[in-house]
């Protein structure tokens, strides 16, 4: 796939889905520990999300990272907009930020963060 | 290709000399990093903005010879 057709294929999944965490592996199997912390906290959320393995796919690992303006992976999109990476996600679900975000995007969920 | 703490807050530095910059290594790799920037040139930015301005003072490193940087980000409190 060329560039733009990969970028077109990315625009097309946060389109289709309301929830998308581009990660390595999968969500029942992560094969990194910070895309498998992510995946771990949409799970226990109880978010229904799209997950797309950047490992099956050069072009999307790389394009991805250019789509975004961002240089690693994990990375989570709600709604279509880029919501941020392992530290970012993470510290959004500690302070209740996270559920906060999908309430406001009208996203279900079905178990409030976790507060300190 | 694992990279120096020292290299990497230099880096951060030079982009913002008065921050606060607390940087751990992790694995004792030197290819996995925690790091704490706390800087005034945060104020009125979002997280993302915020991680993109350390990205971007990284010039490209982030990702490529440094592979983890967990990152923390803070705005001085006045």
């Amino acid at each position: 796939m060329s560039e733009q057709a990969v970028h077109d294929w990315i625009r097309k999944q946060i389109a289709a889905n309301d929830v998308v965490l581009f990660m390595k592996g999968t969500k029942n199997f992560p094969q990194c520990g910070f895309s498998g912390q992510v995946a771990q906290i949409l799970q226990y959320l109880g978010v229904d999300y799209q997950d797309v393995n950047v490992l099956d796919d050069m072009g999307v690992r790389e394009g991805i990272k250019a789509f975004s303006n961002w240089p690693t992976i994990p990375q989570l999109y709600v709604k279509g907009e880029f919501v941020g990476g392992c530290d970012i996600v993470r510290e959004m679900f500690q302070q209740g930020e996270l559920t906060e975000l999908l309430d406001d995007k009208g996203v279900k969920h079905t178990k409030p963060s976790a507060t300190a | 290709m694992p990279m120096d703490a020292k290299e990497l807050e230099s880096l951060i530095r030079a982009r913002f000399p008065d921050a606060k910059i607390l940087i751990k290594d992790l694995a004792g790799d030197g290819d996995h990093y925690a790091a704490q920037v706390e800087t005034a040139a945060f104020k009125g930015k979002s997280r993302v903005q915020q991680h993109k301005m350390i990205y971007d003072a990284l010039e490209g490193r982030m990702g490529d010879v440094l592979h983890a940087l967990a990152l923390t980000t803070t705005v001085p409190k006045d």
